[in-house]
């Protein structure tokens, strides 16, 4: 297929799973931030619940050049709102319509109506109105668009190759959202050392658990209290998790070996290469590394991944 | 203008007229209600679908409805044949003109059409001199619009050869209707339309270049900012071939290919919604971003077919346009089906001095404009505007054409709540491949303000679904 249609394709796919993933960031935050946590040291409120999604997602800078103060409904306004800020809620559903608009001969007109629905009705949300009725609605909200379009791409797209990369920006895309979601924990400090596996420290981690949909999913495996291994190894090692590192960079290598041909080998070698780190992981090695150290060099091996995609198929260079 | 004019609908004296009694029937037997929400229900289906288009001089990315009003222009079956007749005689003939005027030009040889009208034309490709193109079809798509006055009484008012647009309209609107009042077809046989973009499959693949028995087809759109993006995707996706930009495109040895993620592959036909100035930087403007760098090589060299033609645009503009019947009778020894309305050339000193001393009774338009854009319309203007363009037809006669006011059909119309009569048009899309085909029915387009006589979609007209009964 033409390489500029499956690059809209495989963006419309990411910036509605960047909406979501956003969406449950925002979500955990929101819940973060109802917790104690410890006060710091004049100069460090990066560390306040409200900083993480900023700093998590690597917007610090740009929230402050645009807000001098944090607070929720900055950085609500900032991340949902603001259509300046190419990452934020509405900025993103904005591009995934235009992506869609772009190639709208390319995926089914359910899927077009779908994506156009939602953008017309994201019209209607002000901050004003997320606020007042509560962000967790609008969260919702989020999340129930982004399934349903899964749902109607995956109930009435052709098998094709542009299916290929609508699913291959989605797991890229969720892959890098989990690492991140699963990294917030190591900003949010717990009020005193004392705290580590005491309340506060348990419910940070379901609160996590929750933002991605895994609590009742930890609680059907491990029938047993939250700790972080686990945490860590749903959420990463497991295959059968379908938000996890694991589960993600699998698809990913599958897509890709259907894909390739002589010209397109190093994207099918490196999926596989991370693929295999994660099928093959344990959970020991990863804190033995360090949680944080680990997701970092997670999230850079997944961004080289993304630029041989692109080279390869989506912006290819004239030969 | 007149006091009263043909309405589709009724007839002044007899009621409703035949073709429409069932319709009337319906009309007046569906309770209002029911009526006002399915308007309503059309509007956020368009809406939704995003079947809008974009307006030029608003904020970029504006998006609007065209207004679709649901009351159909219904075409008797024997007015129907007639027109379909005249429609394919004179497309014809305007094909067997572009391959003369850039071949023999034995027309102009015969004294038919001045040489300075052909070869001083803004539209006339000197380069196209000597280019056979495949089958000699230079008007693949013609959009040719036609008005009613009277009693079978339809006038051509322009033959549209360049990229003529709104087909998608005809077809969007036809899916609404059957979705929206399935009972009305259930009543009457209405001719369907849907296969237009077979229709015109077909024909693209039969102009390929020579000995290629399996071309590739692509549709080349300037891209989402244009205003009939819409319909570009539309048709792309009917016909299941890709949508590609300039910028998707390249030439290598005189032959074009696009970038696809299997690496280059060649492309034999491209339908192209980009004017011939924005076709290749290389050949025509040098500050196209829309076009294809060498384009016009491979064109020439055969090895692609560009539909339409470069140079369509000689056939079209307003000051052939009162050749036309001429050109019938010349190639075809025909006598036109459809006639011309009778029209002025304000070049010539007696037609000038006549327009200037009738202005505010006639229709003024620039020989090369298009979309309604820079037209007197002499009854509803204002003094102003008057003076305005009696100043420009003095400074540049050549620059213009004048014709009568027409007084054109009505059709009823909802206006609100109530249903009023508004002027319509009608635009059939004429296909020549293989042979010259078209489907039943075209795009009905409707000036909604009461008493407008413009119809463009840029200028506040509605649409509406054309019926042609099959018995």
């Amino acid at each position: 297929m033409l390489s500029r249609t499956a690059n809209e394709l495989y963006w419309m796919a990411r910036h509605i799973e960047r909406a979501e993933n956003t969406a449950r960031m925002l979500d955990i935050t929101s819940q973060l931030a109802l917790l104690p946590y410890r006060q710091m040291e004049p100069g460090q409120s990066w560390a306040a619940p409200w900083a993480i999604p900023l700093i998590t997602t690597g917007l610090a800078t740009d929230f402050y050049a645009r807000h001098p103060v944090l607070s929720p409904e900055n950085v609500l306004d900032f991340l949902v709102c603001d259509a300046s800020n190419p990452s934020s809620i509405a900025a993103c559903i904005n591009a995934a319509r235009e992506s869609g608009r772009a190639v709208r001969g390319s995926i089914s007109q359910e899927m077009y109506e779908d994506l156009n629905l939602t953008w017309l009705e994201l019209q209607h949300y002000t901050l004003e109105r997320v606020l007042s009725q509560g962000p967790s609605d609008f969260f919702d909200w989020v999340k129930r668009r982004s399934h349903l379009f899964r749902g109607a791409t995956f109930g009435t797209m052709l098998r094709d190759e542009g299916y290929s990369f609508i699913r291959m920006g989605t797991f890229l895309e969720r892959a890098d959202n989990t690492a991140r979601i699963v990294d917030v924990k190591y900003y949010t400090l717990l009020p005193s050392l004392d705290d580590v596996g005491g309340a506060v420290d348990y419910y940070q981690w379901s609160a996590l658990l929750r933002s991605v949909s895994a609590f009742e999913a930890y609680r059907k495996i491990y029938r047993d209290t939250i700790t972080p291994v686990r945490v860590a190894e749903l959420l990463i090692l497991r295959e059968d998790m379908p938000r996890s590192l694991h589960a993600c960079m699998g698809e990913m290598y599958e897509i890709l070996k259907g894909l390739s041909d002589a010209g397109t080998r190093e994207p099918e070698r490196l999926a596989g290469e991370i693929h295999a780190q994660l099928h093959y992981g344990r959970t020991e090695q990863i804190f033995a590394t360090g949680l944080h150290e680990y997701l970092m060099a997670f999230l850079d091996k997944t961004s080289q991944l993304a630029q041989e995609i692109t080279d390869h198929f989506l912006v290819p260079v004239q030969r | 203008m007149p006091a009263s004019f043909y309405d589709e609908m009724h007839a002044a004296d007899a009621g409703v007229r035949a073709h429409y009694r069932h319709f009337d029937h319906w009309l007046s037997t569906t309770a209002p209600d029911r009526v006002a929400q399915k308007r309503s229900e059309a509007d956020l289906l368009f809406r939704r679908a995003g079947i809008t288009f974009a307006v030029y001089g608003e904020a970029a990315g504006t998006e609007r409805l065209i207004p679709f009003d649901i009351i159909p222009r219904i075409i008797p079956q024997h007015e129907w044949r007639m027109l379909e007749r005249g429609l394919k005689q004179r497309v014809h003939a305007l094909n067997l003109f572009l391959h003369d005027v850039y071949h023999e030009q034995k027309i102009v040889r015969a004294g038919i059409v001045p040489a300075e009208k052909v070869l001083g034309n803004a539209q006339f490709r000197e380069s196209m001199r000597g280019v056979d193109v495949p089958g000699g079809i230079y008007a693949h798509i013609a959009g040719v619009d036609i008005v009613r006055a009277g009693e079978g009484e339809y006038y051509v008012l322009e033959d549209n050869l360049r990229v003529p647009s709104g087909v998608s309209y005809m077809l969007e609107n036809r899916k609404m209707m059957m979705r929206l009042f399935p009972e009305l077809f259930a009543r009457e046989m209405v001719a369907p339309v849907d296969h237009y973009p077979d229709m015109l499959l077909e024909n693209l693949r039969a102009v390929g270049p020579a000995g290629l028995p399996n071309p590739t087809v692509v549709l080349l759109t300037p891209g989402v900012y244009n205003s009939a993006y819409f319909e570009h995707s539309f048709l792309a996706q009917q016909m299941g071939i890709e949508l590609v930009q300039g910028r998707d495109l390249f030439v290598k040895n005189r032959v074009v290919f696009m970038h696809t993620t299997r690496g280059p592959q060649r492309v034999d036909v491209i339908y192209r919604r980009i004017d011939d100035d924005f076709l290749d930087p290389q050949a025509f403007r040098a500050d196209s971003m829309l076009g294809v760098p060498g384009l016009f090589e491979a064109y020439l060299a055969g090895n692609v077919t560009l539909a339409n033609a470069i140079g369509t645009g000689v056939a079209d503009d307003k000051s052939m346009y009162i050749h036309v019947p001429d050109m019938i009778r010349f190639y075809l020894a025909e006598e036109p089906v459809l006639s011309n309305v009778p029209t002025w050339q304000p070049s010539r000193p007696e037609d000038l001095s006549y327009v200037l001393a009738h202005l505010a009774d006639v229709v003024v338009k620039e020989v090369h404009g298009a979309g309604g854009y820079g037209m007197l319309v002499g009854p509803a203007a204002t003094q102003a505007e008057l003076e305005d363009f009696r100043a420009r037809l003095i400074a540049d006669p050549g620059r213009y054409i004048a014709q009568p006011t027409l007084a054109l059909s009505t059709c009823p119309t909802f206006a609100g709540t109530d249903i009023a009569p508004r002027h319509i048009d009608l635009r059939p899309f004429v296909l020549s491949g293989r042979d010259i085909n078209l489907v039943p029915g075209g795009l009905s387009r409707v000036a909604l303000r009461e008493g407008s006589l413009v119809v463009n979609s840029s200028q506040g007209g509605g649409t509406k679904d054309t019926w042609v009964l099959e018995a």
